[in-house]
């Protein structure tokens, strides 16, 4: 189950993220688990803690004690501009101190349904051309799929750091690093 | 805390608003001499353990999305926003947000540094004097010369620790002694970058870095990691200032108060008594202490002063920021790997020292000199960054593999030096608030022409270098003018460059300048400004030494 979107809309979105970054000979968007990622994000505080910021030192995944999983507390400050860049402002004095904040769950809400209930089922073509109508929208999905797909495993996309892989890129790698060889060499 | 802190009519000798490199040094020499300090700051800490203090945060890591996406350093854009306008031309502001702001955590904007500490060069104390005034710009000499400020050049760079070659670049300042560590490994790319620069006549060498290369203070080597710049260090390999905030803590005669936001300095109309402050918990107290020292950085700095009502004309003003010039070359057949290393691991220095081309450059521009600043050899190392450069889409996987804006990509980053212009300032923002109430801090900017012109000469001159390199395209780009700033696509005529200094200008003369020549407010003789907000000029070097041994040179001072 999606933690924040409805069913049809991680159908919808998990559609959109694969137009975005499709797979070829390696996993795109969909396989990586990009759509949870954003689901994880628009449904960030449906988790204790909420899933913000990933812990340290480490991942585990290049030694060390496994910690990003571990996700950080927030302050009651950082919490007001989590729940507000995502919830929106809804009228509320606290969050309107600069003006209305539109949250991201309102516009992926009114993005994917503008994207209309068939998207999944329409060809390259058409989905082409609904994603360049909704620009902004697109635009907003596709910073959120790079994200998804390049960041670390934890936050919910990347899964098994499949993306990674793709790229021949290394990740996050404390506490080994690199030697100083593998740094001046090429 | 055995020791009462300055609450309840009990005065603190000092108090400290910032936990950066300025205030941190200044908290490191207080406490030495015994003095009792509590240190505001007003982002998180994931930094040290307060209560044992030995203990060092486990919070920061390889995160690409926790450091980049999302403002893990502070300060949010949405709690603390910023403002920018080139003009009274663009109305009250033309963008709200994020305006390259220095992170606000404990360690201040120490922790995100990639570590590269150069010290200025002997006439960027005395640019006035060595080269002469440009046409609308405040061109001045500094209240203090190179060899005022060498004894406390080498002071911090054994505080924080600093790596470096003392015979490698020619056009160093005299310095009295070595290096506390030697040079790390040189990036692959920077061997191939500093080849091509050496053959075009040029004198690269190893940056001077605060990253240890060798057990250093009880701390470790770095170990390349390569999420260096932006990033708070995993293993506290940096002399982010971390070694100077655990000493002043285990004397026993500091406090540090995170999440704390200094609102107001408090006077009798001649001198400071305190602060008044809000905490955690959202609730305004006050504190008294014998001095305030305030080290929020060039930005926050002149916003307190002006909260609090101080009223000197030239608060806030001769805002400088570097103006960057970004030579990038694409290479076929190379893979630089920049995500191992420390992010920048050479410089050149040779657009700071007019030669005959750049001296008829100037004349052609109508300009009396020219000076660049600092070259950066580096590359980039984050695959977020670089997707999101791509058109989404089919191409975007082959693209990620083949990495031509990444793994294939080497830039020079010019830091130019920007001349201290009036009308430059940071003042209150008439409408928009941060989240506790208060007026957010304003740009006012737009680069003197001299930011232009020394840009458009020195820009295709890195170019050539790439080109020599075997670059199969170049690219020249400058913030501001043609990259957007950390805010996104509005905020392109905003300076991306966090090296921001000089809004509290010190000199001799009260009528000119707005701090002493130990950082003294003259309005005001025990507030001391410990950051680079008194710079009187800019150079064209990272600003975070200098502030540093300013910092030392005034906290030495207080104590004297």
């Amino acid at each position: 189950m999606p933690a924040w979107l409805t069913i049809e809309e991680y159908r919808t979105l998990t559609a959109v993220c694969e137009r975005l970054i499709p797979a070829d000979q390696t996993p795109g968007a969909a396989e990586a688990g990009v759509p949870d990622y954003i689901d994880g994000l628009l449904g960030a505080f449906s988790f204790d803690p909420p899933r913000i910021w990933a812990g340290g030192s480490f991942s585990g995944r290049h030694g060390g004690l496994p910690g990003f999983a571990r996700f950080h507390r927030l302050t009651a400050l950082d919490e007001l501009a989590w729940r507000t860049r995502i919830e929106g402002s809804l009228g509320r004095p606290e969050r309107e101190f600069n003006g209305v904040v539109v949250g991201l769950q309102e516009r992926y809400r009114e993005g994917l349904a503008a994207l209309g209930p068939d998207f999944c089922h329409c060809g390259p073509d058409e989905q082409d051309l609904r994603l360049r109508s909704l620009a902004p929208f697109t635009q907003l999905v596709y910073d959120h799929s790079c994200e998804g797909m390049y960041g670390a495993p934890e936050y919910g996309g990347n899964r098994d750091a499949v993306a990674w892989s793709g790229i021949g890129f290394a990740g996050d790698v404390e506490p080994r690093g690199w030697t100083d060889h593998e740094v001046s060499e090429a | 805390m055995d020791r009462p802190r300055g609450i309840g009519g009990v005065t603190v000798d000092a108090i400290i608003v910032g936990s950066g490199p300025g205030g941190s040094t200044v908290a490191d020499i207080l406490t030495a001499a015994g003095w009792s300090v509590v240190i505001f700051e007003k982002g998180r800490n994931h930094l040290i353990d307060l209560e044992h203090p030995y203990r060092l945060a486990d919070d920061f890591s390889n995160d690409e999305i926790k450091f980049i996406n999302r403002h893990f350093l502070g300060p949010d854009p949405f709690l603390e926003p910023r403002t920018f306008r080139t003009g009274p031309e663009d109305g009250d502001h033309s963008f709200v947000g994020d305006v390259n702001s220095i992170p606000s955590t404990v360690g201040g904007g120490g922790t995100h540094a990639d570590g590269k500490v150069p010290r200025f060069r002997e006439e960027d104390f005395g640019l006035l004097s060595t080269y002469g005034p440009q046409p609308g710009a405040s061109v001045a000499d500094w209240p203090l010369t190179y060899a005022d400020l060498e004894p406390f050049y080498a002071d911090v760079e054994r505080r924080i620790g600093v790596t470096g070659d003392a015979a490698a670049n020619p056009l160093a300042a005299w310095r009295s002694g070595p290096y506390p560590m030697p040079p790390g490994p040189s990036m692959y790319g920077a061997v191939l970058s500093t080849a091509a620069a050496e053959t075009l006549g040029y004198h690269p060498y190893p940056a001077p870095g605060a990253t240890n290369s060798v057990p250093y203070d009880g701390r470790p080597p770095c170990n390349n990691c390569g999420f260096c710049a932006f990033f708070g260090c995993p293993i506290h390999a940096k002399g982010d200032p971390v070694a100077m905030l655990q000493r002043a803590l285990m004397t026993g005669n500091a406090e540090i108060r995170p999440e704390t936001f200094v609102s107001r300095i408090r006077t009798d109309g001649h001198r400071a008594t305190g602060v008044d402050f809000i905490g955690p918990d959202g609730v305004e107290r006050s504190m008294d202490g014998r001095y305030v020292v305030v080290a929020g950085g060039a930005v926050e700095t002149p916003r307190l002063l002006l909260l609090s009502g101080f009223d000197h004309p030239l608060i806030g003003r001769h805002l400088m920021v570097h103006f960057q010039t970004i030579a990038a070359g694409g290479f076929a057949d190379l893979r630089f790997h920049a995500e191992r290393g420390r992010a920048v691991t050479h410089l050149h220095d040779d657009a700071l020292v007019p030669d005959d081309p750049s001296r008829k450059a100037a004349a052609q521009a109508g300009l009396p000199w020219m000076r660049g600043g600092i070259v950066e050899h580096g590359g980039t190392g984050l695959p977020i960054l670089e997707a999101k450069l791509y058109r989404w889409g089919p191409t975007h996987k082959e693209n990620m593999r083949r990495s031509p804006l990444r793994d294939r990509l080497w830039a020079f980053t010019m830091q130019g030096e920007d001349l201290p212009v009036a009308t430059n300032r940071i003042d209150l923002d008439p409408t928009v608030r941060d989240v506790r109430g208060f007026p957010v801090a304003r740009y006012t900017y737009k680069p003197h022409r001299h930011e232009l012109a020394a840009s458009a000469h020195h820009g295709p001159r890195m170019a050539a270098i790439l080109e020599a390199m075997g670059a199969e395209w170049t690219s020249v780009v400058t913030s501001p003018g043609s990259v957007e700033g950390p805010g996104g696509r509005a905020s392109v005529d905003a300076p991306m460059s966090r090296h921001v200094m000089g809004t509290v200008r010190m000199g001799e003369d009260p009528a000119t300048s707005v701090a002493d020549s130990i950082g003294r407010l003259h309005q005001l003789p025990n507030v001391v400004i410990a950051d680079s907000s008194v710079f009187v000029t800019s150079s064209g070097y990272g600003p975070t030494l200098t502030l540093a041994a300013l910092a030392a040179r005034f906290a030495t001072a207080m104590v004297s």
